[in-house]
């Protein structure tokens, strides 16, 4: 049929191929597997192995380190991009362009570093050790670190936002006699907040995932320190395939809610910002 | 896109803005608690790297670099990073070309599948190679009876590692390719190019700083995976390790400190050197933007004099 | 015949941009494809180009038929609305770049490209990326780029379409004189009826898909062989009339219309320049108030309403209206030279009716 989308330009089959072939054996192939191991554990099974005593204990410290180190991130980061959007101060160019440091550093190095600063001896840690502090083996080095690694997600997808902000409304309810206060809150944040979420949202997956920089600081203490991640290193490590699975499984399913939540909200956005 | 940082790339506007503005005293308290947080998170991190690696001096610095073990983590590394970089940048290239210049149905649901490894956990992207080539894996006594090692091999962290960085090409290359439209192809189409010469001398170009990112950011993620690497390789200490496997194995030494530092500053570097890179390339990008903006403004009329 | 097209059609989805059109061009001929916005016309070029496939129908250039003919063997030289030059490449790449697909050798790719710089005003500029150039100049960027290969036909989409007005009446005075000395068949689109009018030497005219007339300027404006085709060039008065007694009337208007039944409705339709106007109250048969006067230039468009309410529009030059000493507001009485009836759908218009004494128009007038 002719007059289905005709596209002059050559290459579809090609690509359109090669693209799905690609992903096909590097990715749905290898979460087909992961899916088919899982399904071929007997629920009760599965259900003992997610319920067991120290997986639970690793959910509940991943979430909740997760969710604390993201909603950190929610706030500073929002208030860092705001900073760099709206300011002039020196050195702003040098800490714009090392917002994204945590991203470009292995997490192994990040794990080492921050495990470093925080210890007894570290520069913080001399300092806060004292105080009852303690930033290394403990939940609060795994909400350190997360913060850590999540940091960017919220200011990069909050920068381009600011940036765009038609400043006109600012002065609109300047002119109608608002003070920066109230203009802020009743105008400002409600069409930041959406952004700030998705940032938050992507913060919290990633932290969700992440293994490299905790091992390092938390000394991966089962019960105490344990991320799921590090559990199912523990699983993998110790032949317990079914165990690493059905945990593994557990917490892609999370992730990917977590995805299809940032899609929707990003929907949710693009329907206010026409 | 779960996971990913969005690249402020030719995002436009520049950031300076004059008007209404807050009263001093809050301005300046919330720079300090801004600048208090990075520093706190970014700039302490980074000195720390670099000064503990330099405990013992810059000579120590030099030894534990060229350790022999340490050596073959570099290669390693390098060699990762030598091929899953480059199969990515086929493949980047290829799902870019498919969804920016064509229509079909299905589109969101590829885009999605190429954000998938940013939903997945870095030990979960091991596990999954572990069950298909593992042992006991799907593959696995096909490959043992054939003597071929992928898992606990180099090749299953090749594997790991370019299932892992897969998305950081495509994802720059796709808004870039959209946003240049499909035009500049089609002029070339009419002025008798085929395929491989207008992608070649057309689209490529007009590419080219949004590739270069997507390059830099996929050997960043390359050369420093952790978690992933982690559970599909041996372990082996000058065979299978990469850098920051290698980083992890020091530090557990309990004399390894400063060389583990050593090593972990190499990366840190590299991870300056992206980002200056990709600072650079956002510069250039918005160069070129401004640069179009403003002979936009100013196309100037003048007299045609009809050809003599 | 440099291009023929036999009944294409291309739909999208459901509907049909292109719906059975059938036209030729002469070699060497400047043919405008005109038309409202959607009308089909752009994609009619396209599917020449071969941008777009017809869903039907054939496409010939040069007696051959090229619907399976990809794009870039068809010899054609396309230019964009938006120019689509190559942001990359400097002015001389991009006007080379045809030439070196074709592996001309180096000599005769900078002999080529000097030739086309020199004619279309760009020496100096090779050196220049787009960005750097005018719209005008990258209008004439984008020509010289199609030209270089010497193509069999060349294709213009809405050429003028993104420049000033001042430079838009310039470019087509040009455009005339660069087909004059090239004499490549040359297709352009347009909405902008005035430009075919000016600068084509036959006009395509589509609406919704179909093709409504093709003639030569001339011949759309004196005889329009639809009620589309009269209103889309130029203005026309119109008006719908009911037949009593042979004579279709509205308000105060009368037109003798033989050979309709009493009861029919018609519509009638009138050009500016056949209303004519005097001081003279008693002179003409109507009475009417000039309610505005438009300034255009040399002529003046009236705006004149009658008792009834009707407003016509009706068109006179600057000393005319001097001696007649009019102003708004002033009560003038006026006549309809000649009118014709319109019908709704396809078929031809019943010739115009001459009431009283017939003064020719002449080509290019656009009210």
């Amino acid at each position: 049929m002719a007059d289905k989308k005709f596209n002059p330009l050559p290459g579809f089959g090609l690509t359109m191929g090669y693209t799905l072939l690609y992903l096909s054996v590097l990715v749905l192939l290898p979460l087909a597997g992961l899916f088919l191991k899982a399904f071929q554990i007997s629920w009760a099974d599965f259900w003992q192995l997610i319920t067991d005593a120290r997986a639970i204990a690793a959910f509940k410290l991943t979430l909740g380190a997760s969710l604390l180190a993201a909603s950190v991130n929610a706030v500073f980061g929002a208030l860092l991009a705001w900073v760099l959007v709206r300011y002039q101060f020196f050195g702003k160019r040098i800490i714009d362009a090392l917002v994204d440091f945590p991203f470009a550093l292995p997490t192994a190095v990040a794990g080492l570093t921050l495990c470093s600063l925080f210890g007894a001896n570290g520069w913080l840690g001399r300092h806060l050790v004292p105080l009852g502090i303690k930033g290394t083996y403990t939940p609060l080095a795994v909400v350190i670190a997360l913060t850590f690694v999540g940091l960017p997600f919220v200011v990069r997808t909050l920068q381009p936002v600011l940036q765009n902000m038609e400043q006109e409304v600012e002065e609109a309810a300047a002119t109608l006699g608002a003070s920066r206060v109230r203009t802020f809150v009743q105008i400002l944040a409600p069409t930041i907040f959406p952004t700030v979420l998705t940032g938050f949202a992507l913060a919290f997956a990633r932290a969700v995932g992440e293994y490299g920089s905790v091992t390092f600081v938390s000394g991966n203490l089962p019960y105490k320190t344990e991320i799921v991640p590090s559990l199912i290193v523990y699983q993998l490590e110790e032949h317990n395939i079914a165990a690493a699975t059905a945990i593994a499984a557990v917490l892609m399913v999370i992730s990917f809610s977590i995805l299809g939540a940032i899609n929707w909200l990003e929907g949710r956005v693009g329907k206010f910002n026409d | 896109m779960a996971g990913a940082v969005k690249s402020n790339l030719g995002s436009g506007r520049s950031a300076y803005r004059r008007g209404t503005a807050e009263p001093p005293f809050i301005k300046w308290t919330l720079i300090f608690i801004a600048l208090a947080f990075a520093l706190l998170f970014l700039l302490l991190p980074l000195a720390n790297v670099f000064y503990e690696a330099m405990g013992r001096g810059f000579a120590f610095y030099l030894k534990s670099l060229s350790e022999p073990d340490t050596h073959s983590a570099i290669r390693l590394t390098l060699l990762i990073a030598a091929i899953s970089v480059p199969l990515n940048l086929v493949f980047g290239l290829a799902a870019a070309w498919a969804i920016a210049k064509f229509e079909f149905r299905g589109k969101a649901m590829l885009t999605t599948l190429i954000d998938l490894p940013f939903a997945v956990s870095p030990v979960v992207s091991g596990l999954v190679f572990v069950l298909l080539f593992g042992l006991q894996g799907y593959f696995g006594a096909w490959l043992d009876e054939h003597d071929i090692r992928i898992i606990f091999a180099v090749p299953g962290m090749v594997l790991a590692t370019t299932f892992v960085t897969f998305p950081f090409v495509a994802r720059e290359l796709i808004p870039v390719m959209r946003e240049t439209g499909s035009e500049q192809e089609q002029a070339a189409l009419t002025l008798g190019a085929n395929g491989w010469q207008t992608f070649w001398h057309v689209t490529l170009p007009s590419v080219k700083w949004g590739l270069l990112y997507g390059v830099i950011l996929c050997n960043a993620r390359a050369m420093g995976e952790y978690g992933a690497v982690y559970v599909v390789s041996a372990h082996i200490m000058g065979r299978t390790e990469t850098m920051s496997l290698r980083v992890a194995s020091l530090y557990e030494d309990p004399q390894g400190g400063p060389a583990a530092f050593a090593l972990a500053s190499l990366l840190a570097l590299l991870a300056l050197v992206t980002l200056g890179l990709k600072t650079f390339v956002e510069w250039k990008t918005q160069r070129n933007f401004d640069l179009a903006q403003r002979s936009a403004e100013s196309a100037k009329p003048e007299t045609i004099r009809a050809p003599a | 015949m440099s291009i023929e097209l036999k009944n294409v059609t291309k739909l999208f989805g459901e509907t049909p941009a292109v719906n059975d059109v059938s036209f030729s061009v002469k070699e060497g001929e400047l043919m405008a494809l005109l038309g409202p916005s959607g009308g089909g016309k752009t994609t009619v070029l396209r599917m020449i180009a071969g941008l777009e496939l017809p869903t039907s129908g054939d496409l010939f250039i040069r007696g051959q038929r090229v619907n399976d003919i990809p794009v870039r063997k068809r010899n054609i030289g396309f230019v964009f609305q938006n120019y689509a030059l190559f942001k990359n490449m400097t002015v001389l790449k991009n006007i080379a770049f045809g030439l070196k697909i074709k592996k001309w050798k180096r000599a005769d790719i900078e002999a080529r490209a000097a030739e086309l710089l020199e004619l279309l005003g760009l020496k100096g500029l090779e050196k220049r990326y787009p960005h750097q150039l005018s719209g005008g100049q990258r209008q004439r960027v984008a020509i010289a780029r199609a030209l270089a290969p010497k193509p069999t036909v060349m294709l213009l989409d809405e050429p003028f379409g993104a420049v000033d007005a001042k430079i838009r009446q310039e470019l087509r005075e040009w455009l005339v004189h660069l087909h004059h000395d090239l004499n490549v068949t040359t297709l352009f689109v347009t909405h902008d009826q005035e430009e075919a009018m000016e600068v084509s030497d036959r006009i395509v005219i589509f609406s919704r898909g179909k093709l409504e007339q093709i003639g030569t300027p001339r011949e759309v404006y004196e005889q329009p062989t639809n009620e589309f085709v009269a209103q889309f060039i130029g203005v026309m008065n119109t008006v719908e009339v009911e037949i009593q007694g042979g004579i279709g009337r509205l308000g105060e208007l009368e037109f003798p219309t033989p050979g309709h039944p009493d009861g029919a409705r018609l519509r009638i339709g009138f050009r500016p320049y056949a209303v004519q106007v005097s001081s003279d109250l008693t002179q003409f048969r109507y009475r009417a108030v000039l309610r505005r006067t438009y300034f255009l230039g040399i002529m003046l468009r009236l705006e004149l309403e009658l008792p009834s309410g009707l407003i016509l529009r009706s068109r006179i030059s600057k000393e005319e209206y001097a001696q007649l000493g009019l102003s708004d507001g002033r009560e003038v009485s006026l006549q309809i030279r000649t009118y014709r009836v319109l019908a709704r759908d396809t078929g031809a218009l019943a010739p115009e009716v001459q009431a009283f004494y017939d003064l020719p128009p002449s080509v290019g007038e656009n009210i």
